[in-house]
């Protein structure tokens, strides 16, 4: 996967131009664009240098907001925390969005039976689940103990490590389907010229997967993986629900962090300061991902790149 | 509509859409944080909103008062809404915020109030209390502590007084053969002897943390009494590192250490009502929880409080400490508020809501056949031949009888410590910080 990826540099000319004409056809979003993603942002950003407790009147502080968040230590382990979710759940989906992708894109009956059961926990609200999880996995009533499986009635959102194991593992069941989806689409546009050449220099399908399959999904893979990265800055409802960011901060991400500092400590402007972080970081990941993609990861390479 | 209040509710879109925002960008990642702010003060004329929790025994009787009042008000009709403890404790904040809050709040008062008073979203009523003495003369006084906010009245008092109870599992002691705990020592000693039996010592809702604080509440009280925690809410520099509290906090992770509450309650949440499930199915022994408790034990765990196999005391002494062992904490009522900025009939339906419906005699029934102790005046003689007899004489005499009935930390002190304070009692409790690191973190917020 990872050669895939940085293999895309290489082709890396971006194709401008092909605009004029069309640029009205983009109005309508960059309107509710501006309106619900750019004004908000500049109103939080205004906020961060605020005091304000969420019901009283705003009084400006300077940067007292920022200095109080920058030294807080509950900021690099917030950091820590989200990005050790997000590593360890692009690491789980890529590899396995992948495989279930590529043998859903055949067109034999049973699967697509299995893709609509694959597709069942995407219909699922984030909420229901994590509450589900939470009976399932609890130690005195849920799964293990009720089954009386030893090795299922474990403290899962009791101790550090595993509960960080469990959020992974939610995230992964709950958006594999989506992942997998958008893999089964790509795949079946690979032209099946390509197979056929493979086929006649001696290829077998493991080596048609790495040879032919990987590398015509390199402009997926950084889609897909784009929007783990930056999808999984913004998981709130699930880990709020299943564990709200405990046991302890150990799954505290800066989401949760944003949300407990603004609405239950009442402390906007260091919450709104923590908002424009989360955003900062989330702008970098995507810059550095179109980055790695190659410049223009919305350009078509069908037939051949 | 002045500018501030069109700044603020500007505001609250822009924290719900930061979430859409970023979502853009993800393009069908997750949500952000769950919408808020509907609702809102009542729409039609002649009426008045009116927003309380969810869960038995209390919702259900909030309903009936409110019923009551709109029989006998044909034309000033309340519309109540529900909601689940914890989630209503940051949509009320956030609605208030945003000139979204309903006629009448209901609240814990303390610091919770302290931030609306400041923020002037609530009503004076000092001068109506004053004007319709019948009203307040005939409430528990000590009910108005948490009701005032420097000198004057903001609340009005209501429900119930609700004091926390160490409970008990009379069949669990009889497996052990062992005699309820009547100091801190016999806790620790007992601990051993359920633990080998595989019966949890306590039961624990520790994902809701308030669940934690009510040891520490106690643990505090008995060792020094209530000085200590006083120092902390008169601002008091350094209050935290005072030897009884350090002490106080060592003990309870020694207790913590020696296994005495169930595997996982770091998980459980208060609001599911697990930890009391634990309980009454026998899996642990004992549980310190509200006296509100008691009613949904009864609802939902079979014969278990109707068989009389629930025991329950005030919590214990601790052996040389300083504390009255008749003090207790908890809640010394529940509280009403007005909205400063519903309209003046709507405050008129609310006032009158408060003067005829709040406390009647058959709300007062209500809450007495759910096990509850309503804070009014001379109820104890509709005690005797109730069903909850025992429980509810014992409740009473609790509440009467404390030296000091302290209110509950987290409601008493401000939002933003109540949050540290909250953090750092989970903490404790994983233990992941030390007492003295408690103590330090705690000592930064003192006076916020």
């Amino acid at each position: 996967v990872t050669a895939a990826v940085r293999g895309a540099s290489r082709t890396g000319t971006s194709r401008a131009g092909r605009t004029g004409s069309v640029t009205w056809m983009a109005l309508p979003a960059l309107v509710f664009f501006i309106a619900f993603g750019v004004v908000p942002l500049l109103g939080v950003m205004g906020l961060s240098f605020t005091r304000w407790d969420g019901i009283g009147a705003i009084h400006p502080a300077g940067f007292d907001s920022w200095q109080k968040v920058l030294v807080d230590p509950g900021l690099p382990h917030a950091l820590y925390v989200t990005f050790l979710v997000m590593i360890l759940s692009w690491l789980v989906q890529t590899p396995a969005s992948i495989l279930i992708g590529v043998f859903l894109a055949s067109h034999a009956r049973y699967r697509g039976v299995l893709a609509v059961l694959y597709f069942i926990p995407l219909l699922l609200s984030s909420a229901a689940i994590a509450v589900a999880y939470k009976a399932l996995l609890d130690p005195n009533f849920g799964l293990g103990a009720g089954l009386q499986i030893g090795f299922l009635s474990q403290d899962w959102l009791g101790e550090d490590k595993l509960a960080v194991g469990v959020v992974v593992f939610i995230v992964s069941w709950q958006f594999i389907p989506f992942h997998s989806l958008i893999y089964q689409g790509a795949v079946r546009q690979i032209p099946r010229s390509m197979y056929e050449a493979a086929e006649i220099d001696g290829a077998g399908r493991i080596r048609q997967f790495w040879n032919v399959t990987l590398p015509q999904l390199k402009y997926t893979i950084v889609t897909s993986s784009t929007l783990m990265v930056v999808g999984s800055l913004t998981f709130f409802d699930l880990i709020f629900v299943l564990t709200a960011g405990g046991p302890g901060d150990a799954t505290r991400v800066l989401a949760l962090d944003m949300y407990k500092t603004g609405f239950q400590a009442n402390l906007m402007g260091p919450a709104s300061a923590i908002a424009v972080i989360l955003v900062l970081v989330a702008f970098a990941l995507a810059i550095i991902l179109r980055r790695i993609g190659g410049g223009g990861a919305s350009d078509s390479q069908l037939e051949g790149a | 509509m002045d500018p501030i209040t069109t700044s603020r509710r500007t505001f609250l879109g822009i924290t719900l859409a930061t979430g859409a925002g970023v979502g853009l960008a993800a393009c069908g990642g997750t949500s952000g944080p769950q919408s808020s702010g509907t609702g809102g003060a009542g729409a039609a004329t002649g009426s008045a909103s009116y927003w309380y929790l969810t869960g038995p025994p209390g919702e259900g009787i909030r309903t009936n008062t409110v019923k009551r009042f709109n029989a006998a008000n044909p034309k000033t009709q309340i519309k109540g809404t529900t909601f689940q403890n914890d989630a209503y404790k940051t949509k009320v904040k956030t609605a208030i915020g945003a000139g979204q809050a309903p006629t009448i709040i209901w609240g814990w008062g303390g610091g919770g109030l302290k931030s609306y008073v400041d923020a002037s979203q609530v009503e004076d009523l000092t001068d109506w209390f004053a004007k319709n003495p019948a009203v307040k003369d005939r409430l528990f006084p000590s009910s108005f502590g948490a009701a005032t906010v420097g000198g004057k009245i903001y609340a009005m008092p209501c429900e119930t007084v609700q004091p926390i109870v160490l409970y008990y599992n009379k069949t669990s002691f009889e497996k052990i053969g062992a005699q309820p705990p009547q100091s801190w020592g016999d806790i620790m000693d007992l601990v051993p002897k359920f633990n080998a039996k595989g019966i949890a010592p306590f039961s624990l809702g520790g994902q809701s943390r308030w669940t934690n604080m009510m040891w520490l509440e106690f643990l505090f009280d008995r060792i020094s009494g209530p000085g200590v925690f006083q120092a902390v809410f008169d601002g008091e520099k350094n209050a935290w590192s005072n030897p009884a509290s350090i002490q106080a906090l060592t003990e309870m992770q020694k207790l913590i250490k020696a296994n005495g509450f169930i595997k996982g309650f770091s998980s459980i949440t208060a609001d599911s009502n697990a930890d009391q499930a634990l309980l009454y199915t026998g899996k642990a022994a004992m549980m310190l929880h509200g006296s509100w408790t008691y009613g949904s034990m009864a609802t939902d765990g079979g014969d278990f409080v109707s068989g009389g196999h629930l025991g329950y005391m005030n919590f214990p002494a601790f052996d040389g400490g300083k504390g009255d062992p008749s003090d207790t904490v908890g809640n010394p009522g529940q509280y009403l508020s007005i909205s400063s900025k519903a309209t003046a009939a709507e405050k008129d339906i609310a006032k009158k809501f408060f003067a005829t419906a709040v406390l009647s005699d058959a709300e007062n029934k209500e809450w007495i056949g759910a096990g509850a102790i309503p804070i009014v005046k001379g109820t104890d003689s509709l005690l005797t031949g109730s069903k909850d007899e025992a429980w509810l004489k014992f409740l009473y005499g609790t509440s009467s009888g404390a030296k000091v009935f302290a209110q509950s930390w987290d409601q008493a002190m401000s939002p933003t410590a109540a949050e540290e304070l909250l953090n750092n009692i989970a903490k404790l409790f994983q233990m992941s910080i030390s007492p003295q690191q408690f103590a330090d973190n705690m000592n930064k917020v003192i006076g916020t």
